[in-house]
């Protein structure tokens, strides 16, 4: 902007300062604008977040104008598409937590050993390689480990457990287990090395190896970003959606027992929206109070993980 | 004394045992990954030829192919990638250079935070009842590309702030000393010195998309598909279209979801084939994140 009045030699100095403050107020308002146009932008994330909550409300609002709240809770059947529909969400929910748990019980234990051997075993070299390559593990396609489950760790799951049907709950859990290991694994090794050094040395000191050190001293310290590790791995889990659309079959099953197949929330949404069903249909809305389900239940457990981390905050 | 001298021995081969098996366990992610490859390209290769990138689905499992779904995935990441990036980076300026401390940013960075962590096909729920139905966009690439910008966001947002946080301050105070606006400075000196870990992330938040099924399903991807969309360009005047953004789609996600979910095993071929391609694909995009993270680093010392 200042160089185009470079060089124009006939300009009075009185016109030079006053082009120069034009310039200026010119400037000024060019970079109101830049910075209310990038405050827009910052903002769209909560027109986002509003646009979840609105959408879902709003046409879940329309689902329970058929259903009863009451009823959606208790049923035990969820039969939406056939021709006497029952709307009970219980089966979708079980199916849900029992992949989830299984998910869990692979990735929090193998998860936290990891970050263990991380941040405390294993030398820088070692953590240079080993760390992007296990964090390709949350790159692959979530509908590749879908494929993996159904044709890989089913038939050899069959080989040792002959009863398990072709669709089950277990082989899915596994792979959703291992897919969130690196989500449960970086950020318990931060919340890890975030100790201060000279609680290590104190434990060091008193004799303990680097295991005991590890499990007695630093877990417990660490434990409140640890947990938050483990609510990020729960939130992945339960909103994973290609494995068990594949590979955990799409009946709705109320039951415990991970040897069955069974539709999780998501498989629902997923099977639903496949076929063509008209806007504002009843299926059309259960997916909507569906999701909902879902949202509520990743909610109730960050709220879960937030008072947890709030009991156990060690500041250093 | 002797109980003391074994109860040492005994915890230091417990020690060493835990290294082992937490080297173990660490390979274990390593070891799915090479089987899960190794899986795919003995079922897979058999259908990978030119042909399989050349044609439309089809009903008989040797002749279908993938084409609709990779002009499908391209198309999808062009709307995703010029709606979350310049979105994106700008939202992480402002929250990095310009944002005032105060509730409102605070209520931003919170919610950036809380969104990272809603399951994806919420997202795709969300695009089905705004862009499909309210804005009346229809199940169309343009819906698929916005809602996929909108999952990578956060990715977007965080990757950039990281980036801009690493620039030492004595750079901008060079640059507010010989007189530059903020703009200026940002533009100028922030933004280029922060490109590369700016760069990484939008690759890898663009791989995450690529590999995105769930929401594009419940915002309608067709599964079968045997046309392209409209061509951008045309040989006639105005020469450029914007049809094809309204255009239905499927993508690479989708097309492998609708194989492996087939009971005849001939078509699981066609799915491992796809799910090559896919692996291939988002592998490439992290394999240059990570080359350009290890120049950039490299290539700027402060």
């Amino acid at each position: 902007m200042e160089t185009n009045h470079a060089g124009t030699g006939y300009l009075t100095t009185q016109g030079r300062v006053q082009s120069l403050a034009t310039n200026k107020t010119i400037q000024k308002i060019r970079e109101r604008i830049i910075e209310f146009a990038m405050f827009l932008c910052a903002l769209s994330s909560i027109a986002v977040t509003l646009g979840i909550v609105g959408i879902l409300l709003f046409e879940s609002w329309n689902f329970f104008k058929h259903v009863s709240l009451f009823d959606f809770l208790t049923d035990t059947q969820w039969t939406v598409l056939f021709e006497n529909p029952r709307y009970g969400i219980m089966p979708l929910v079980t199916g849900t937590v029992v992949t989830s748990a299984v998910a869990l019980f692979v990735a929090l234990p193998l998860g936290t050993t990891i970050a263990i051997y991380l941040s405390e075993y294993a030398n820088n070299r070692v953590r240079e390689i080993l760390k992007p390559i296990l964090e390709l593990l949350s790159a692959v396609p979530t509908v590749v480990f879908g494929y993996f489950a159904l044709l890989f760790v089913t038939p050899l799951l069959q080989s040792i457990l002959p009863d398990l049907p072709g669709f089950n709950m277990l082989s899915a859990g596994i792979v959703i287990g291992i897919m969130i290991i690196p989500y449960v694994s970086s950020l318990s090794e931060d919340a890890m090395k975030a100790v201060p050094v000279h609680i290590r040395e104190g434990s060091y000191a008193m004799g303990a190896t680097r295991f005991q050190t590890a499990v007695r001293v630093l877990f417990p310290s660490a434990f409140s970003g640890i947990a938050s590790a483990y609510v990020l791995g729960f939130s992945r889990a339960v909103g994973e959606t290609m494995v068990v659309a594949i590979a955990a079959g799409q009946q709705p099953n109320l039951t415990l027992n991970p040897m069955e197949g069974a539709a999780t929330i998501t498989a629902y949404i997923v099977q639903v929206s496949l076929g063509d069903l008209p806007h504002g249909s009843i299926a059309y809305e259960s997916i909507f109070a569906a999701g909902l389900t879902l949202m509520c239940m990743t909610l109730l457990f960050n709220i879960g993980g937030y008072l947890l981390r709030k009991r156990f905050r060690e500041i250093y | 004394m002797d109980n003391v001298e074994n109860k040492v021995t005994r915890n230091k081969r417990f020690d060493t045992l835990f290294a082992i098996i937490g080297l173990l366990s660490t390979l274990m992610g390593m070891i799915t990954l090479t089987v899960l490859i190794l899986d795919l390209a003995t079922a897979g290769a058999s259908r990978l030829s030119l042909n399989f990138f050349t044609s439309f689905p089809s009903r008989f499992p040797t002749q279908a192919g993938i084409l609709s779904a990779w002009v499908g995935t391209c198309l999808i990441m062009v709307v995703t990638a010029f709606t979350a990036v310049p979105m994106g980076v700008a939202a992480g300026v402002y929250l990095e250079e310009y944002a005032p401390k105060n509730w409102l940013t605070a209520l931003i960075e919170v919610n950036i935070a809380n969104l990272a962590g809603v399951p994806s096909i919420v997202y795709g729920l969300m695009a089905l009842g705004l862009f499909v139905y309210q804005l009346k966009l229809g199940q169309s690439i343009l819906s698929a590309g916005l809602t996929l910008a909108l999952l990578i966001l956060p990715i977007v947002i965080v990757a950039t702030r990281e980036s801009i946080r690493a620039v030492p301050s004595s750079m901008r105070e060079a640059a507010y000393a010989l007189g530059a606006t903020k703009w200026q400075t940002t533009r100028d000196h922030v933004l280029p010195y922060s490109m590369g870990g700016i760069l990484t992330g939008v690759i890898i938040a663009l791989s995450r998309a690529i590999g995105e099924s769930a929401p594009l399903i419940t915002i309608g991807a067709l599964t079968f598909i045997a046309f392209l969309p409209d061509p951008p360009i045309k040989a006639e005047f105005p020469f450029i279209s914007f049809d094809w953004l309204f255009s239905p789609f499927s993508a690479m996600p989708i097309q492998m979801f609708n194989w492996v979910s087939r009971p005849q095993q001939e078509f699981h071929l066609n799915a491992a084939a796809a799910g090559l391609v896919l692996m291939i694909m988002t592998l490439a995009m992290n394999g240059i994140a990570i080359y350009f993270r290890y120049r950039f680093r490299k290539r700027i010392k402060w």
